[in-house]
C-alpha cells in the first residue's frame, strides 16, 4: 500500500522520500516535541437524482501536504496545495518559528506492528462505470415513485471518496492508508390534503458502491424514506416537558455522540474545559452503561486503519459499568496527559491541524427485550430517528433532535408526534438509564460529525435504552 | 497594484477554462476560481497556542452540453490538471439527463457596472503581532473576574482572497476582498458549576474592528452573567432573541424563500409571495451594494447583476430568492441570488435593547440557541436554548438546558418588536426580535 500511495501523491510531483527526510530534518532543527508531514489526495464525486432525472453530477480532485511542528502545548501548522520541496520547506521554515522552548522529547508513537487494515484498499469511483451509477439512481426513483401516490419529490444522491493518505513522522516512520468512503441517501416529500412532510434514508461505508446494490439496500432506503414521510403526516404536536423517553436502536446513538462523546475528547480535558475533566474513575453512568469508541469495525463509515497522525486505532472503553476508563486521544494530547495516544487523532484535510476525534461511539448491549422495555413505561416518549444534535462541552448540555417519535401509553407505542429537540446535562443523563436492550445496533452509515470548523466521517450505536427523564421540547404544554 | 497582475492572471486561467471547454465539445460553460492566503494564531493562558498559515485554491467549471449539465473542481491549478477537470465535467455531462431549465444566465441579467464596494483592506499583520493582540485579549477576560478561571483562548484571523468568475457569453470578473477577525472564549466557575461564552469582532478592515480589549471583556461579561444557571418549569412565555440569535430566526426565512426550496415544494412559506407572513411593521430588504460589508457584491456566483430591493415590505412578502436555474423552473425572473442574499436588512424599529426587555416584561431573553431541530418544510421549530428569565423588564437570573418551540410561520406573524441593537457582523442584519409567545420546555 505504502508504495501504491507513494506513486500516487509523490511521484507526479518529483518528490521522493529523501526530500521528506529534508522537510523533517529541518522541522527537527528546533526544540520540538513532535513534528509530522502529511500528504493527501482525495477524489470525490457525487450524482444527483431530483424531479426523475440525473439533472447534476460533480467531481473534484484535491492534493496537498501539512506541516506541522509541536512543542509543548503550542503548534505551528501550514500546509500547500502545492505539493513541492521547495514549497513545504518554506512552510517548514515558518512553521517551526513556534518552538522556542520545546524540550525535545520523545512523543510516544503507537505501535505501528499493532496496524491491521479494517477496509480494503479500493478506489469506489471506479467500483461501477457512470451508466451504472445513474441506472442505480433511476432505479431506485423509479421504485420508490411506487410506494406511495402521495410522493411529490424524491431526491437521491450517490456520493463517492477515494482518499490515499501518507504520514510521515519525526521517528523517521512513513505510513499510508487507502480510505474508501461512499453513502447514498434518498429524501422524499409527501404531500396529503395540503399537509407535506419530509423522509429520508441513507447509507454508506467504507467500500464501494456494490453495497447499495447488496440485498437491495438502495430501495430500502427509499422505502424506509418513504415510511418515515407518510409517519410524519399523522404526527400531533410533541409534548413539552420532562419526561421518560426510550431511544431506539441504532442512529438514536447520537445521545452518545453529543452526551458524553466530546466531553470525553482529549483535547478538552487536558485544558480542564470539559464537564468531564479530571473524573476518570467516577461514575457518570448508570452500571448497565458501557461505551466503546471503535475505530477498528469492518467496512464501517467511522472506521481507521491508522488515524491521521499514522496511530493503528483501536477500541477504546470509555466508560465501563458506569465508570468513566479513559478519554480519546491524539499524540499531542495523551503527551501532555501522560497516556499513550487511542488512535483518535483525526483531521478533516491536508489543510487541517489533527485533533482527538470519535470514530464509532456506541453502547454495548444489555439484557431486556425491547418490548419490555416500551411495556415499563406508563407515559413517555419512543423516539426512534434523529437528525443532528450538538454540545457545549464547559457546561455539559446537549441537545439532539428527533425526526420521528411516538407517544408512549400505558406501556404501549400510541400516536407519532412531530420532532422535537431533547435537551439534558452529559454528566447526569446517563446515570438514568435505566434498561438497555439487548438489541444493539449500529447507524446505517450516514454519520458527520463537526467540530472547531472540521467535519469527519463518524458511525454510532446503541440498543434500545430507557431514559428516567429528559426534556423534550415540544410545543404541547 | 500587485492585486490587479494577480486578478488579471487569474482571469486569464478562467478564460482558460472556458476555452478548453468548449474544445470539449461543451456548449456553454461558467468556470470560477477561488485563491486565499491567510493567518490564524491562538492565545491560550498567556502564550501562544497555535499559529496557521492559510494557503487555499480552488477552481472549478461547469459545462452545459445541450441541457445536459457537469461540473468538477480541484485545488492544482495546471494547465495539465486544467484539461482533467473539464474533461471530467464533460463525462458527467454526458450522462446526465436533459434539463429544459439547465443553462447559464439569460445574458440580459448579467452584471455590466462593478462600482468600488470596499472590500479589499490588507491587514500587515505578522505573527508576532497577531500573537500580542490575542495575548492582550485572552488577559484582559482573564483578569476581568476571579471567577474566570480557564479559557479557551482568544484567536486572530486575517484572510485576503481573490475571487474571479467567468461564462461563456462573455462575463469576466475578478475582485480581492479581506476579512479579519479577533475572537475569544473564557470559562468561569462558581460551585462547581462551569460555564463558557465567547464574543467576536468581524471585519473586512481591521480598522474596524472592536479594539481586544472590548472583545475580552464582552467576553469575560458574558460567561460571568451565565453562572448560576438554572433551568425553567415548562411554561408558555414570550421569547427574545437577541440580535446575535436573531439572525438565525431570518436565516430561516431566506432558506423558506429561496427558490431550490420552493420548487422542490420543501418551504413552509410555499406560495407565499403577495401574502402577509409578518406583522405590518415588518419591512425587510437586501442591499447587496454597501461598502464594506460582508455579504456585499455586484453579482451572484453565476454573474447575475444583484439589485437592491425589497423582500418584505408592510410584512408581505414581496420578493423570492432566487438564481436563474431556481426563477425559470417556478416560471419567474433570477433575482441575482444564485449563492444566497447579499446583506439582508431587518428595519430597525425604535426600541433600544433595554426598552426590548421592558416591551416583553416577563418572559425568556435568549441569547443562545443550540442543534438544528428546525423542520424546513412544516416550519416546525424546537430548539435547545440558553438565556436569561426577566421579570418586570429586568433580567433576573440565567437558564440553560431549556428548549423553545414553535412553528415558524406562527413566530413569524407573532413578532411584537425588532430593536434598534443591530449586530451587523453578519450577512443578515437585525436587532433584537420579540415573539409574543413560545413554549418552553424545562423541568
Amino acid at each position: 500500500m505504502l508504495n501504491q500511495v507513494k506513486q500516487s501523491i509523490l511521484t507526479p510531483y518529483g518528490m521522493q522520500e529523501k526530500d521528506i527526510a529534508k522537510i523533517m530534518d529541518s522541522l527537527l532543527s528546533a526544540p520540538v516535541d513532535d513534528a509530522d508531514i502529511y500528504f493527501q489526495s482525495s477524489h470525490f464525486e457525487s450524482w444527483v437524482l431530483e424531479g426523475g432525472i440525473v439533472k447534476e453530477g460533480s467531481h473534484s480532485i484535491e492534493k496537498g501536504a501539512g506541516v506541522r511542528v509541536v512543542s509543548g502545548e503550542k503548534t505551528g501548522f501550514a500546509y500547500s496545495d502545492r505539493i513541492q520541496l521547495s514549497v513545504l520547506l518554506e512552510a517548514a521554515k515558518n512553521v517551526k518559528a513556534i518552538a522556542r522552548q520545546g524540550q525535545n522529547a520523545q512523543t510516544k508513537q503507537g505501535n505501528l506492528a499493532n496496524r491491521v487494515d479494517y477496509y480494503q484498499p479500493i478506489n469506489p469511483l471506479k467500483s461501477l462505470a457512470d451508466q451504472e451509477k445513474i441506472d442505480l439512481l433511476r432505479k431506485v426513483d423509479i421504485e420508490t415513485r411506487k410506494l406511495d401516490s402521495r410522493i411529490e419529490e424524491v431526491i437521491v444522491s450517490l456520493v463517492g471518496v477515494d482518499e490515499q493518505i501518507l504520514v510521515a513522522n519525526q521517528d523517521g516512520s512513513l505510513v499510508a492508508d487507502i480510505r474508501p468512503l461512499t453513502r447514498m441517501s434518498v429524501s422524499v416529500i409527501l404531500e396529503d390534503n395540503g399537509r407535506r412532510e419530509q423522509g429520508s434514508m441513507g447509507g454508506g461505508a467504507r467500500t464501494d458502491y456494490g453495497y447499495f446494490l447488496d440485498q437491495n439496500k438502495a430501495i430500502e432506503y427509499g422505502k424506509e424514506a418513504v415510511r418515515q414521510a407518510a409517519v410524519n403526516l399523522e404526527a400531533i404536536d410533541a409534548p413539552a416537558g420532562n419526561m421518560t423517553v426510550v431511544l431506539g436502536p441504532g442512529w438514536p446513538g447520537i445521545l452518545l455522540h453529543e452526551a458524553i462523546g466530546h466531553g470525553l475528547e482529549g483535547d478538552f480535558n487536558r485544558k480542564q474545559t470539559s464537564a468531564f475533566s479530571g473524573k476518570v474513575g467516577e461514575r457518570v453512568a448508570s452500571e448497565l452503561c458501557t461505551i466503546v469508541d471503535d475505530g477498528t469495525l469492518q467496512d464501517r463509515r467511522g472506521s481507521l486503519s491508522i488515524d491521521d497522525e499514522g496511530v493503528p486505532s483501536e477500541n477504546t472503553v470509555l466508560i465501563e459499568k458506569g465508570i468513566l476508563k479513559g478519554y480519546m486521544q491524539d499524540k499531542m494530547n495523551a503527551r501532555l496527559m501522560g497516556v499513550k495516544s487511542t488512535g483518535n487523532g483525526r483531521r478533516e484535510s491536508y489543510a487541517h491541524i489533527p485533533m482527538p476525534r470519535m470514530t464509532n461511539t456506541y453502547m454495548l448491549p444489555g439484557s431486556h427485550e425491547p418490548q419490555e422495555i416500551i411495556k415499563s413505561v406508563k407515559k413517555g416518549l419512543y423516539a426512534k430517528n434523529f437528525g443532528g444534535g450538538q454540545v457545549d462541552i464547559t457546561s455539559g448540555k446537549f441537545v439532539f433532535s428527533a425526526s420521528e417519535a411516538y407517544l408512549i401509553e400505558d406501556g404501549k407505542i400510541t400516536r407519532p408526534v412531530k420532532g422535537a429537540t431533547l435537551i439534558g446535562n452529559g454528566p447526569e443523563v446517563l446515570t438514568k438509564v435505566s434498561m438497555v436492550g439487548n438489541d444493539l445496533e449500529l447507524d446505517a452509515g450516514v454519520g458527520t460529525c463537526g467540530k472547531e470548523g472540521q467535519s469527519v466521517p463518524v458511525g454510532v450505536g446503541q440498543p434500545t435504552i430507557k431514559i428516567d427523564g429528559l426534556t423534550v421540547g415540544g410545543t404541547s404544554v | 497594484m500587485q492585486n490587479q497582475e494577480e486578478i488579471s492572471r487569474l482571469k486569464n486561467l478562467v478564460q482558460d477554462l472556458l476555452d478548453e471547454s468548449k474544445k470539449q465539445g461543451a456548449s456553454s460553460a461558467e468556470a470560477g476560481l477561488n485563491v486565499d492566503n491567510g493567518l490564524s494564531v491562538s492565545a491560550r493562558l498567556g502564550e501562544v497556542e497555535t499559529i496557521e498559515y492559510h494557503c487555499d485554491q480552488n477552481l472549478g467549471v461547469t459545462v452545459y452540453m445541450g441541457q445536459k449539465k457537469g461540473s468538477a473542481s480541484t485545488n492544482d491549478f495546471s494547465g495539465e490538471s486544467i484539461k482533467e477537470t473539464v474533461k471530467a465535467a464533460c463525462s458527467i455531462a454526458s450522462f446526465s439527463s436533459k434539463d429544459e431549465y439547465a443553462g447559464l444566465p439569460d445574458k440580459a441579467s448579467l452584471a455590466t457596472e462593478f462600482p468600488e464596494l470596499d472590500r479589499d483592506y490588507p491587514w500587515n499583520i505578522d505573527a508576532e503581532e497577531a500573537i500580542g493582540l490575542a495575548v492582550e485579549c485572552e488577559d484582559v477576560a482573564r483578569s476581568y473576574h476571579a471567577e474566570i478561571n480557564n479559557s479557551e483562548g482568544a484567536s486572530i484571523n486575517s484572510h485576503q482572497g481573490i475571487s474571479v468568475l467567468g461564462n461563456s457569453l462573455g462575463f469576466l470578473q475578478g475582485y480581492s476582498s479581506t476579512r479579519h477577525s479577533i475572537s475569544c472564549s473564557v470559562l468561569g466557575e462558581r460551585d462547581g458549576e462551569m460555564q463558557r461564552d465567547y464574543w467576536y469582532s468581524v471585519s473586512r478592515n481591521a480598522d474596524k474592528l472592536e479594539s481586544a480589549k472590548a472583545i475580552g471583556i464582552k467576553a469575560a461579561e458574558r460567561t460571568i452573567s451565565r453562572l448560576g444557571s438554572r433551568t425553567l418549569s415548562t411554561r408558555q412565555c414570550p421569547v427574545l432573541y437577541s440580535a446575535e440569535v436573531a439572525s438565525g430566526l431570518m436565516g430561516s426565512l431566506v432558506s423558506a424563500i429561496s427558490g431550490g426550496s420552493l420548487y422542490r415544494k420543501s418551504s413552509f412559506l410555499l406560495d407565499a409571495l403577495d401574502t402577509k407572513v409578518f406583522p405590518e411593521f415588518i419591512h425587510i430588504h437586501e442591499q447587496p451594494h454597501l461598502k464594506m460589508a460582508l455579504g456585499s457584491a455586484n453579482y451572484d456566483s453565476e454573474g447575475v447583476a444583484t439589485v437592491a430591493r425589497d423582500i418584505v415590505t408592510d410584512g408581505v412578502l414581496k420578493g423570492y430568492v432566487l438564481s436563474s436555474y431556481s426563477a425559470r423552473k417556478l416560471g419567474m425572473q433570477t433575482t441575482g441570488n444564485a449563492g444566497g442574499v447579499h446583506n439582508l436588512i431587518v428595519d430597525a424599529g425604535e426600541n433600544d435593547f433595554s426598552a426590548m426587555l421592558k416591551l416583553m416584561d416577563t418572559g425568556l431573553l435568549v441569547t443562545e440557541l443550540m442543534g438544528q431541530g428546525i423542520n424546513r418544510v412544516t416550519g416546525d421549530y424546537s430548539r435547545g436554548a440558553s438565556g436569561f428569565w426577566v421579570e418586570n423588564g429586568q433580567i433576573q437570573y440565567p437558564v440553560d438546558e431549556i428548549t423553545i418551540a414553535g412553528n415558524l410561520k406562527d413566530m413569524y406573524k407573532n413578532i411584537v418588536s425588532v430593536g434598534n441593537d443591530v449586530d451587523c457582523r453578519g450577512n443578515i442584519r437585525t436587532g433584537s426580535i420579540l415573539v409574543e409567545q413560545m413554549s418552553i420546555a424545562g423541568e
